[in-house]
């Protein structure tokens, strides 16, 4: 049952990525990785990572698409009807596929390391998975947390200045 | 739950499909949603390969993760505007000034 659950999520999310690289409207192309974003969001439930799936929805389907779908409509763009670039395009999906067969390669050579760490699903079921993940955040990625807000400040500041009339 | 391979997998073709789209295609915003493509596959195979290893660190590196594209989403967006507002344009061809 699961299995089949995960081969319809695994067919949803490839054939909407596939669309976001397709489709001529970009609007469409949103939309598509939208589907895609919430199919992720499925994967981390199945994962055991619920607060990771949240965040998922909240930050990049909800902010960052948002965001997004915004600046496409700001910019009120013409559908490109221009002629295609054959050898663009062979090209690219040339090295495409050369980068999955890699990938591929790879992972039939390598087995991967057995489990070490605490963390168990049973573990994640009993005390909470936000909760742990708040442990983690806030004793051994303490400073990297402080650092990241800082991060977000310079991204504000570079977005107004660069939303600014004259630069 | 699945193995750990199938995610890999499927990690793996969602990282090709956003490089295709990224190397094809010559819209600036597209391209854009390709780059957050493989930004998701790449946080697919970390959230992975925590639950396999019962270690939360990936997970919080998913966090830090998402923290960066939305800092890079709002400056990026920000410079397509610019560009757009010099150019009338989101064309990457069109961006040739330092093209020798």
């Amino acid at each position: 049952m699961e299995t089949l659950f995960f081969l319809i999520i695994t067919l949803v999310a490839i054939v909407s990525a596939i669309l976001v690289v397709t489709c001529k409207n970009p609007i469409n192309s949103a939309l598509s990785l939208i589907m895609t974003f919430f199919c992720l969001a499925t994967y981390y439930v199945m994962l055991d990572a619920p607060f990771m799936a949240a965040v998922q929805v909240m930050v990049y389907a909800g902010a960052i698409m948002v965001l997004m779908v915004f600046t496409i409509m700001l910019l009120n763009i013409r559908v490109d009807a221009t002629k295609k670039h054959s050898h663009k395009l062979i090209i690219g999906s040339i090295i495409g596929f050369f980068t999955f067969v890699n990938i591929v390669f790879v992972l039939i050579k390598s087995r991967a390391a057995l489990p070490t760490g605490p963390y168990s699903g049973e573990m994640i079921k009993q005390i909470g998975h936000t909760e742990l993940i708040g442990r983690e955040i806030f004793t051994n990625f303490l400073l990297p947390f402080e650092v990241t807000s800082i991060l977000l400040l310079v991204a504000i500041v570079g977005a107004v200045i660069l939303a600014k009339k004259k630069i | 739950m699945e193995n750990l391979n199938s995610y890999l997998i499927v990690s793996a073709v969602l990282f090709s499909i956003g490089t295709i789209g990224v190397l094809t295609r010559k819209n600036v915003i597209v391209m854009f949603m390709c780059i957050e493509l493989m930004l998701n596959a790449v946080n697919l195979t970390f959230v992975a390969f925590s639950r396999h290893l019962g270690n939360l660190d990936g997970q919080v590196f998913v966090f830090f993760i998402m923290t960066v594209a939305a800092a890079e989403a709002a400056v990026g967006l920000a410079l397509i505007i610019a560009f757009f507002n010099n150019k009338e344009s989101i064309d990457v061809t069109d961006v040739n000034l330092m093209k020798w």
